[in-house]
């Protein structure tokens, strides 16, 4: 006993670690299983050990197991055990395990939410890392529940490290446990400019992740992201951006207008494959939610065209797979630039590679024409013919099929072409697809009237070489097309040539090996074919051929009654004792034929997929309802005999072909729509059905076009379509030479009248027309069908819970403040102290939502009464919808207003989320191009709460007189004050839009001499106006620029100057050429290899009346002065009838708050700053300002970049940082007019200047 | 997202398995003989994209792929990753591997499974790419190995001596900003 404890001591001595057991692993490779199982049996022995060490190499082992397949989910317990040791190095060990094996399923999980926080506070950045990397694979909503708050407090750690994985796994929280979303958000959205860019990084992935799954909620997070765009240098972080914008701009076309400058530019710019490859993506995107043409989408079009021809003729294989996949979303809207480029997609067809030619083939769907259909499907059938590989094989079958029945057979000109393409893929061995082509054959023979004839006629050849198809036809579902042409050659039996023979045919012996539901409709269309031959033989004198055809069919159908198959035999023996009678009639020499066609009378038209189910319910019919008293027990079933015989079911018997004249036909169709329509049980035809109907006069009227196919159409192993394609050059080269000749003629008529050429140019495609006049028959669909496709998202999808309004939560003036019960507990330290406004705002907004409603009521009846003649009625109906109705505002507003994109909103969807005013924020700033910047700081410096919403952008000048009286019945006087001085702010607003947006704001002065025009008007107003940064660069009659700079963080010593351009005449600008004298200090970037003194040019040109945005990049060495560039802007003004070349000069001016940015920091880390003593301090006092505080904020936030630290009561901490590192610090205080800002920085030069520029910009208020 | 991480040799036997979604033991082996059996058969000029692999999801998933001597490197993911961007983050994952393993071989991953799970878990989060910063990556990996327990002291480098995985030069053309890997210069090992 004692031997055998020290023996098992020794043996655990020499444990086997992971490197053993894989070493085992590979000595045993003949018994591994059992090699395994004992290994299993140890680590079974090790857990059971006191010892942690032995225990977590024992977990290390399980994960290499389980990565075999093996199941280790019994430790799962241990697993835990290691996870709570205090060592690092086990620790991670029992991390890994948890994260391989556990699930939500797990049921130890719930006890390790205590260790998981211990962890996530852990001192230890490491074991904290570890936790949040575990906790990331096995979170369940119970542990995203109990460890949201834990986690939220870590995104605001100190080390990026950890704030990265904090951030990152929130978005694994909010799936699991949705309602953290709106409590987490701002913080979310506040680490979107995280000072690390690889928190930023993580957040932009986060949000990215959340706003492809419901992209509304995150349209007013666009400013942001599109300041993130034009900012970043990242090309992961812009990646993902710009796959968002692809998600949101089908929300919102205006947001796509905006977006494709910067992404033009990106496109030139970039070296980057995989940025400039998401980039045409996203322009494919906007430019398909923007329907309508803008002037220089085709440009972005032929761009992205380009681009991407590059990328496929890459020899790069996944460039050009890439360039295949994003060729064909353009396709979807804009073919014609793709079709350009059939010999690159062609070329791809001989690609080595599968998944390029499937890609390629998916391109080519689109891109045929009736031109160049023939020749692509010929290229296709060469294709099909050198195929290996049946998968490769059955996909161009099937894309051969898609291509030419793709819009109702659009863009096929000759049916009989087509028809014996489908003969020629029958010829395929083993395919899968027999099927489809059997469906094809059906849909073409039914649809297209005029091919009947012909089609008959091949596959009555089908039929006689059935043999050859069947050769080994159970295994192959080739056969498939027997069912076709059978059917085929019964239905339209009046078509056959010789129908005794295909009589025949179909009741060989053979066909008794095919499968059950084809000899089915054999059977029944040997009974019609035998109509057809009766009625054809009774004519002659001689019955007794009519009798030798009845002994066929009596002969022949005994073998199809003895079928096993069910419905072959009652079909069979059915018919059987019809054609015994008929014999017997016969043989008593009465006239039978006649009365046995009037059984398979009548027309077969085709029926949409899903016109039964759009039969509407007539109004007070409920389905549910019981009829008659329930059954008290099952009823016999026999009730409903089940319709076996679809064909047999009661018909409008009408014989096909009797010699009715048309005024009969006329009569009868009449009389049976009225019975129709009086016929509860009928699905009535949609009337275009009904008028198809009527317009063909039947299918003798066709002209059929007589070709010779004396050869190709009898053999039926030939190619016979390549025949076809000869034949149709020869038609249109014929018709073309016709057409030129009657041209010819017009125009030597003309011109003996009017001087004018007319030159019929190339062919198009309207010029070819069909061979046969085909009218192929739409599908019917019940009346008062309604066109919705109501395709529901899977309810399972957990990202559904995540569709939650967010906007609300980034401004606090918003409609539904997050819920003292939302809340989760956040730590104190960071919470700022909220202003007074900002309580009242909060306040106001549950106040808000009724009084806008009432307002909106009361706009209605207004509106009503005193409606635009030229609105349309379309609009009534729009603003029953509330949110409907404020877009509605929106777009009065815009109106009024001279913006560039005016003539566009009228399509603009609404937005779902537009009563908020984060909306109108957005609005704001997708309608007004020219001041991109506005709202777009205004929501992203979250500290300066104190901005209101600027919801000027939402006119509503014309009513809002009426409004007040019922503000005053509805709403507290508080309120409405409120509410009234928003009104004169919108009015104002609306007055500086009339004066062509003068309300730029100049607070450099460089000449502007509109700077006062709002200035003193808005200064009284209780909430901040929309302010710009933007301002006058230089103007004359022609061009006014404004201009911003933006520091770009990244890169220390590099500016972006956005300028915008705005055309001001009515002549058209382009050639443009940007151009500054670089100091010593500053420099403008030009391209490689252009000289010093070069101009750039700007990538646009503008039409009247529009603006457009350029961004030039400047160098700077030093921060710390301000200094001024002069410049030249040269550019051509066309005039309809002549053009000039035109100069002006400006200079520009570089503040040193241009080299500041937005940077948050924190009150702690604030403090440790100040403590730290490397900063030198300076002071300014200014006085007279008569502001409240928080604009006073807001302003210093907005023009000079600072955030808000910390507030007090009348006093603020502010923060900055330069683009090389500079810290900025600010306390400002203030007492009655008089503000004080005491200020601290490591350059005591740069501090001087911006605290002259702030003195500055207070001096002009 | 990310939705799994596959690393298997040319024999399809797994050296890593990493799954951001959960699935049972039996249904994670047959993803992998399903993956081999697609990508083995590629040659290796033609493109890293496979889409289908109809266990692993819908439409919306894309099999990407790398090909080093004896390991695949397939990662499974969804529309919302980049194809290229992935592609490059591939190839920072194993530059990382080797800079950590001082030059890798299979062997390293067959008897460090564990570390090569650390080293994945610096790169991605969840499904989710936590850092593509490769600096980044090692420095992570190298701050929490323990001085005992360094990845270099593997007994298995003696066994060292099968074949190599040869980084090839990744295409110029794509690179994604700061992870813009210098790779000519990186021997082959």
């Amino acid at each position: 006993m004692a031997l055998k404890i020290v023996k098992g001591s020794i043996d655990r001595m020499f444990d086997k670690n992971l490197q053993d057991l894989v070493r085992g692993i590979r000595n045993h490779k003949e018994d591994e299983a059992k090699y395994i199982s004992t290994c299993i049996d140890e680590i079974k022995q090790e857990l059971k050990q006191d010892n942690i060490a032995v225990k977590a190499n024992a977990v290390c082992k399980l994960t290499y197991l389980q990565m075999l397949g093996y199941d280790v989910s019994w430790a799962a317990f241990n697993i835990v055990e290691v996870m709570s040791s205090s060592k690092f190095t086990y620790k991670r060990i029992g991390y890994l395990a948890a994260s391989q094996c556990f699930h939500e399923s797990t049921d130890v999980i719930m006890l390790t939410t205590n260790q998981i926080r211990k962890d996530l506070s852990s001192p230890n950045q490491y074991d904290t890392g570890v936790a949040l990397t575990g906790l990331s694979c096995f979170v369940t909503p119970d542990l995203a529940r109990d460890l949201a708050n834990d986690i939220m407090t870590l995104m605001s750690h100190t080390k990026p490290y950890i704030r990265k994985k904090a951030v990152l796994i929130m978005y694994k929280v909010f799936l699991k446990y949705p309602e953290s979303l709106r409590p987490a958000f701002p913080r979310l959205k506040e680490k979107l400019e995280d000072p690390d860019p690889g928190v930023q990084s993580a957040a932009v992935n986060v949000i990215c992740e959340l706003a492809r799954r419901n992209p509304k909620n995150y349209l007013s997070l666009a400013p942001l992201f599109f300041k993130l765009m034009t900012s970043s240098t990242n090309n992961w972080v812009l990646i993902k951006i710009i796959k968002l914008f692809g998600a949101l701009t089908p929300l919102e076309p205006r947001l796509g207008k905006k977006l494709i400058e910067p992404l033009t530019n990106l496109i030139h710019s970039t070296s980057a494959m995989s940025l400039l490859y998401e980039c045409v993506n996203t322009v494919i995107a906007v430019l398909i939610s923007l329907s309508s043409g803008m002037p220089n989408h085709s440009a972005s079009i032929q761009l992205c065209v380009q681009k991407l021809r590059i990328l496929i003729e890459d020899s790069d294989q996944n460039l050009k797979y890439l360039g295949l996949l994003a060729m064909s979303k353009i396709l979807k809207t804009h073919p014609k630039s793709v079709q350009s480029h059939k010999d690159l997609i062609l070329q791809c067809l001989d690609d080595k590679d599968e998944s390029i030619r499937l890609r390629a083939l998916d391109l080519l769907y689109g891109m045929v024409s009736k031109k160049n259909l023939m020749e692509i499907v010929k290229k296709l059938m060469l294709h099909v013919d050198k195929a290996e590989g049946t998968t490769y094989r059955d996909e161009l079958l099937t894309k051969i099929i898609d291509i030419c029945s793709q819009s109702n057979y659009q863009y096929i000109t000759n049916f009989e072409w087509y028809i014996s393409i489908l003969v020629e893929l029958t010829r395929l061995e083993g395919t899968r697809h027999g099927h489809l082509i059997a469906s094809q054959m059906l849909d073409v023979a039914i649809r297209v009237k005029a091919i009947r004839a012909f089609a008959v006629a091949q596959m009555a050849t089908l039929l006689d070489n059935a043999h050859l198809l069947t050769g080994n036809m159970q295994r192959n579902g080739i056969c498939e097309v027997l069912y076709a042409a059978a059917w085929i050659c019964g239905e339209f039996s009046e078509h056959l040539e010789n129908p005794m023979q295909t009589l025949e045919a179909m009741l060989r012996p053979k066909v008794a090996t095919l499968p059950g539901h084809i000899q089915a409709v054999y059977v029944q269309n040997a009974a019609k074919l035998f109509a057809t031959v009766l009625k054809s033989q009774e004519g002659n004198t001689d019955s007794t051929a009519a009798q030798e055809t009845s002994q066929l069919m009596i002969d022949r159908l005994p073998l199809f009654v003895q079928s096993a198959n069910l419905e072959v035999q009652e079909r069979a023996s059915c018919i059987l004792q019809l054609v015994k009678y008929i014999q017997k009639l016969q043989q008593k020499d009465v006239e039978i034929a006649e009365e046995v066609n009037a059984l398979f009378a009548g027309e077969l038209n085709p029926v949409a997929p899903k016109a039964q189910k759009k039969v509407p319910v007539p109004e007070g019919l409920d389905l549910d309802a019981w009829i008659n008293e329930p059954p008290s027990e099952s009823e016999s079933e026999d009730e409903q005999p089940k319709a076996i015989f679809a064909k047999e079911e009661p018909k409008h018997s009408r014989p096909r072909h009797t010699e009715v004249d048309e005024k009969e036909l006329a009569r009868r169709r009449e009389a049976r729509k009225q019975e129709q329509a009086n016929n509860p049980f009928y699905i009535k035809a949609s009337p275009s059905s009904q008028k198809v109907y009527q317009d063909t006069p039947g299918v003798e009227h066709i002209p059929v076009v007589q070709i010779d196919l004396s050869v190709p159409l009898k053999v039926p192993g030939l190619p016979m379509s390549d025949q076809y394609v000869k034949l149709e050059e020869e038609r249109r080269q014929k018709e073309r030479a016709e057409k030129k000749k009657k041209e010819k003629k017009k125009r030597k008529e003309k011109r003996s009248g009017r001087g004018k050429k007319h030159d019929s140019g190339p062919e198009s495609e309207e010029d070819i027309t069909p061979a046969h006049q085909v009218d192929i028959v739409t599908e019917e669909m019940p009346e008062n069908a309604l066109p919705s496709d109501d395709d529901d998202k899977d309810p399972n999808d957990p990202h559904k819970a995540l569709d939650i309004d967010l906007d609300n939560l980034v401004e606090a003036a918003g409609r539904r403040p997050l819920a003292d019960s939302e809340k989760l507990p956040v730590r104190s330290h960071r919470e700022t102290p909220k202003s007074p406004a900002e309580d009242g705002d909060t306040e106001n907004a549950a106040l808000q939502e009724p009084k806008k409603k009432s307002t909106k009521e009361k706009r209605e009846k207004k509106k009503d009464k005193d409606r635009d003649r030229k609105k349309s009625k379309e609009e009534k109906k729009k603003k029953k919808h509330k949110h409907e109705e404020k877009e509605e505002d929106l777009l009065g507003g815009q109106a009024d207003a001279p913006v560039v994109q005016s003539e566009e909103t009228s399509e603009v969807v609404a937005p779902p989320t537009s009563t908020n005013p984060e909306v109108s924020d957005l609005d704001f700033w997708l309608s007004n191009a020219p001041v991109p910047s506005n709202t777009q700081e205004a929501t992203t410096v979250a500290e300066a709460e104190a901005a209101p919403p600027p919801e000027a952008a939402s006119g509503t000048a014309p009513d809002s007189e009426p409004d007040q009286p019922q503000d005053a019945d509805t709403e507290e006087a508080k309120s409405s004050k409120h509410k009234k001085k928003k009104q004169k702010k919108e009015k104002e607003e609306k007055e500086k839009k009339k004066k062509k947006k003068h309300h730029h704001h100049h607070h450099h002065s460089d000449g502007g001499g509109e700077e006062s025009v709002q200035n003193g008007t808005v200064e009284e107003e209780e909430p901040l106006p929309p302010m710009s940064n933007y301002c006058l660069l230089a103007e004359n009659s022609y061009i006014k620029m404004v201009y911003d700079i933006q520091g770009n963080l990244q890169d220390g010593s590099q500016v972006v100057v956005s300028v915008i351009f705005e055309n001001k005449g009515d002549s058209f600008l382009k050639s443009m050429e940007f151009n500054v004298l670089d100091s010593l200090n500053s420099k403008l970037q030009r391209p490689d290899g252009s000289g010093p003194h070069d101009g750039l040019t700007v990538p646009f040109q503008l039409p009247p009346g529009v603006s457009n945005e350029a961004r030039f990049v400047f160098t700077v060495q030093s921060i710390i002065m301000p200094q001024k560039l002069k410049g030249t802007l040269t550019f051509i003004v066309k005039n309809e009838d002549s053009s000039t070349h035109e100069k002006l000069d400006f200079k520009l001016h570089f503040t040193c708050t241009s080299y500041l940015i937005t940077t948050p920091c924190y009150s702690d880390a604030f403090a440790k700053l100040l403590e730290s003593g490397d900063l030198k301090g300076s002071s300014v006092r200014l006085e007279g300002v008569n502001m409240p505080f928080h604009h006073l904020l807001a302003r210093i936030c907005f023009h000079h970049h600072f955030s808000v630290v910390e507030r007090i009561d009348s006093c603020a901490s502010m923060y900055s940082r330069s683009i090389q590192g500079h810290h900025v610090c600010l306390l400002v205080k203030t007492s009655g007019q008089t503000v004080s800002i005491d200020a601290k920085c490591d350059e005591p030069t740069l501090l001087g200047n911006v605290l002259d520029e702030i003195k500055q910009t207070f001096s002009q208020c | 997202m990310i939705k799994a991480i596959l690393i298997f040799n040319n024999h399809g036997k797994p050296r890593l398995i990493r799954f951001y979604q959960y699935f049972a033991e039996d249904m994670q082996q047959q993803i992998i003989r399903e993956t081999f059996h697609l990508v083995s058969k590629r040659d290796d000029n033609v493109c890293n994209f496979l889409e289908g692999g109809s266990l692993i999801g819908g439409s919306d998933y894309k099999l990407i792929y790398r090909h080093y001597a004896t390991l695949y490197f397939v990662f499974c993911v969804d529309s919302s990753e980049s194809e290229l961007g992935i592609l490059d983050l591939i190839q920072v994952f194993v530059e990382t591997l080797d800079k950590c393993f001082e030059n890798v071989c299979e062997l390293d991953l067959i008897f460090h499974m564990d570390k090569v799970h650390y080293i994945l878990q610096e790169v991605v989060m969840g499904g989710m790419v936590l850092e593509t910063n490769m600096n980044e990556i090692v420095a992570q990996v190298e701050n929490k190995i323990s001085p005992s327990g360094g990845l270099s002291a593997a007994p298995a480098r003696a066994v060292s001596a099968v074949k190599n995985m040869n980084l090839p030069e990744i295409p110029r053309n794509i690179n994604i900003g700061d992870i813009n890997i210098k790779v000519p210069s990186l021997s082959p090992f």
